[in-house]
């Protein structure tokens, strides 16, 4: 499985594991992001220290490290 | 009359705070960063007859302990006295607003939801059913537009309505996995005819979400050994169903289901929008390569604009607190009440209004890229750079903010979650050059670099500033705050245009806080300083010289005798006294006794600096960083080393006295206080005499 950290931008996937404990997993729910919602990639920071996503009608950043814990699929 | 007490919940940047402006006209500072509302600011008016309270609480993604503006909502909702619960949610965000209406219903107060923003659903085709969704959520749903103040009139009506009818316990159905085991529990409970002020219902929820508190009370009960296995039972079915053995996690996602639900059964689009105006501009703003060098620019563009906008009203202010001194000298006379007045008051306090221009322009700058959303971006930009240094990519707002004032920047830290960071973080907003050292600046760089270079050499001290500040952010996270990194997950809000009376609100409330200090604090220190460098009198040298100067040949001689009374008789009063006795302490770093006054009173605020200068250099005449006199008495007196060194000192030592006080309060200690007056000293010290070695090699 691949994680989020590894998709670039433009790529579309949908979310199969969160390795995240309590609150940064309640963090990530409260964005609609959850084990089956759907993301696409919408621009990386230089290096990718940060990557930009797109859920629903959020648009979310996340860091390097944290994209790392999302496990997800291209669809 | 009661009042009735409303508390404004919704997540960041659904314009809560411009909400609260239509209704009740109130000034708020409002921006699209997250948590910017971080003070709870409230709201009193009549409306109708009736006497409201509105209480702005912290915007807030869900109702988690996770930054401390959560944890203050949080902790209001659920133990402070309210009568009902205003929720505001962003109509073109519903879904995700959902989640927390959700968390919100389970709290079981009165509530109303104003789906604001419904001028920009319309346009972006969005049609939201707010009678079927009022009848799902179980409480009132209210179309509204801050900006547009439409349906605002209603809100308010239908609030007041609820208020007088009795509560509703609004029912949250679950999903049918949990509604079954929600089931199964609470027949039992029936069957044992247990007594309880809960409803079956609502403990069986409770328990099922592993709530620690109602564990503790079942835990006592009799029934608990026969209930055990059941509850396990319960919790093992919806583990294997929902593939993890979070309840959290299961209940959340429960919590989204119903959030999707709602929003498929009450919103339509009626027109797909190909690209949304927020990427377009997103992708120039964050591009990959364009969008730090962008971002330089714009924050060059706002300085240049802050001194060279700036200055043109500062010449008439300065002419107006020269007139009004002169005035002041024909009205009390040219004794000590009026060189009081006149030397004292006036020329400190005008010394600090003079530079009120820059300080609106500024403010207006940051509450520009605030309230547009851009902050955000610039958040996601540069985190990988500050975060090499420690720092958190939102670490940037209150640093930014520090350029401004370092009181609202200290506070504006609160976003920041994990301790360790914002600690960081409020140890060097310090060196972030506050606008209140600005005349300073402005006075040395005229002095002793010339008009032209003088706009560059501001720059470059900021500039310097700041990463002095990034590479102690560095090593305090190294040596003292060590520990794990604060996660980064951020939203980046849609572009809006900011509403004019919101920025001019946020200007006018920063502008009017400035005035105040000058007013109070700055006021007291100019007269304070002027007592001291006045007093004692000495009758027999003045005597003396008054002699001299009456037997003095040239006009030359007259002035040079002028000159030199003035000195001795300040050396010789409380406040050469005092600078004389501290000197030493200055003295490796190239300061004169004037100097070290001079610093010494920046604590009190950094204003007074200036001022104090203005009284030590050229006594008697009207002081600004603009003075022609002042400035050339500078560059006459002080060398280049010793003014180098005197730059680079302000530009790291303590902060004044309103803001270290704010600091103790954020840092939620006085001991940091004490840590910081050893940091700052440090750092300012030791950077200052390398300058100065270096500058007197040259």
């Amino acid at each position: 499985m691949r994680t989020l950290s590894e998709m670039n931008a433009g790529e579309l996937c949908v979310v199969k594991s969160i390795n995240a404990d309590g609150e940064l997993k309640q963090r990530l729910f409260s964005f609609g992001l959850r084990r089956g919602s759907h993301l696409q990639v919408k621009a990386t920071s230089i290096a990718k220290s940060t990557i930009e996503i797109e859920i629903g009608t959020t648009l979310l950043a996340l860091r390097y490290e944290e994209a790392q814990r999302i496990g997800v699929e291209n669809v | 009359m009661k009042e009735l007490v409303i508390a404004l919940v919704g997540q960041p940047n659904v314009g809560k705070s411009m909400l609260i402006n239509s209704i009740a006209n109130a000034r708020l500072h409002v921006g699209n960063f997250s948590g910017v509302t971080v003070e709870k600011a409230e709201v009193s008016f009549v409306f109708h007859e009736h006497a409201i309270k509105i209480i702005d609480l912290p915007g807030t993604y869900s109702l988690n302990d996770y930054t401390q503006d959560e944890k203050v909502t949080k902790d209001f909702l659920e133990n402070e006295h309210y009568d009902l619960i205003m929720n505001v949610v962003d109509a073109t965000n519903l879904e995700r607003n959902l989640f927390l209406t959700n968390q919100l219903l389970e709290l079981d107060k009165k509530m109303i939801v104003a789906l604001n923003m419904m001028d920009e659903a319309h346009k972006e085709g969005i049609c939201i059913d707010h009678e079927q969704l009022s009848s799902i959520l179980g409480v009132p749903c209210i179309k509204v537009s801050a900006a547009t103040k439409r349906g605002i009139g209603k809100l308010i009506n239908r609030t007041i309505d609820i208020s007088h009818f009795p509560h509703e316990k609004a029912k949250l159905i679950y999903s049918d996995v949990v509604e079954e085991e929600i089931e199964n529990l609470s027949s039992f409970l029936q069957e044992k005819n247990y007594k309880s002020d809960f409803s079956y219902r609502e403990i069986s929820v409770r328990l099922l979400k592993e709530e620690p508190k109602m564990y503790q009370k079942m835990h006592d009960e009799p029934i608990w050994i026969v209930m055990l296995p059941r509850i396990r039972d319960a919790l093992n079915h919806l583990y294997l169903h929902y593939d993890t053995k979070d309840s959290a996690e299961i209940f959340a996602e429960e919590n989204a289901a119903f959030a999707k639900g709602a929003v498929i059964e009450t919103v339509s689009h009626k027109k797909s929008i190909s690209r949304s105006v927020t990427e377009k501009i997103d992708a120039l703003l964050i591009h990959k390569f364009f969008g730090i060098p962008i971002f330089i620019i714009l924050m060059w563009a706002l300085f240049q604009l802050t001194f060279t906008l700036g200055s043109i009203p500062m010449d008439w202010i300065d002419a107006f607190f020269v007139s009004l001194g002169n005035y002041a000298k024909t009205i009390f006379g040219n004794g000590e009440l009026g060189s009081m007045i006149a030397d004292g008051a006036i020329s400190g306090v005008g010394a600090v209004i003079m530079f009120l221009p820059n300080i609106v322009i500024l403010f207006l700058g940051i509450a520009l890229l605030e309230t547009t959303g851009y902050m955000a971006r610039v958040a996601f930009l540069l985190d990988g750079f500050f975060h090499r240094f420690g720092l958190h990519g939102k670490s940037f707002i209150p640093l930014v903010t520090g350029f401004g004032c370092s009181v609202p920047a200290y506070m504006s830290a609160r976003t920041l979650k994990n301790n360790k960071d914002r600690l960081i973080t409020l140890f060097i907003i310090g060196f972030m050059s506050c606008g209140a050292k600005l005349p300073v600046y402005v006075l040395f760089a005229g002095a002793f670099f010339g008009k032209e270079s003088a706009g560059n050499v501001l720059f470059l001290i900021y500039i310097s500033g700041a990463f002095i500040g990034l590479f102690a952010a560095k090593f305090l996270k190294l040596f003292v705050f060590k520990g794990a990194d604060e996660p980064f997950v951020m939203e980046m809000p849609k572009y809006r245009l900011p509403s004019l009376k919101l920025i001019w609100h946020t200007v006018v409330t920063k502008a009017i806080m400035y005035l105040r200090k000058a007013g109070t604090f700055i006021l007291g220190a100019s007269l304070l300083v002027w007592f001291a460098s006045n007093y004692p009198k000495y009758p027999s040298i003045e005597a003396e010289y008054a002699q001299k100067i009456a037997m003095a040949q040239t006009n030359a001689e007259k002035v040079h005798l002028q000159n030199e009374q003035a000195k001795i008789l300040l050396e010789k009063s409380y406040l050469g006294v005092v600078g004389k006795s501290t000197d030493v302490l200055f003295e490796p770093i190239g300061f004169d006794w004037k100097m070290t006054i001079a610093i010494e009173s920046g604590l009190a605020a950094k204003e007074v600096v200036v001022s104090t200068l203005g009284v030590l250099y050229a006594l008697g005449s009207n002081v600004d960083e603009q003075n022609e006199s002042l400035l050339s008495e500078i560059s006459k007196q002080i060398p280049l080393a010793s003014a180098v060194s005197f730059i680079i000192f302000v530009m790291f030592y303590l902060p004044c006295m309103a803001a270290s006080i704010v600091f103790a309060k954020e840092t939620g200690s006085y001991k940091y206080l004490g840590y910081l007056v050893i940091f700052t000293t440090a750092i300012s010290w030791g950077l200052a005499f390398i300058g100065y070695r270096i500058t007197l090699l040259l």
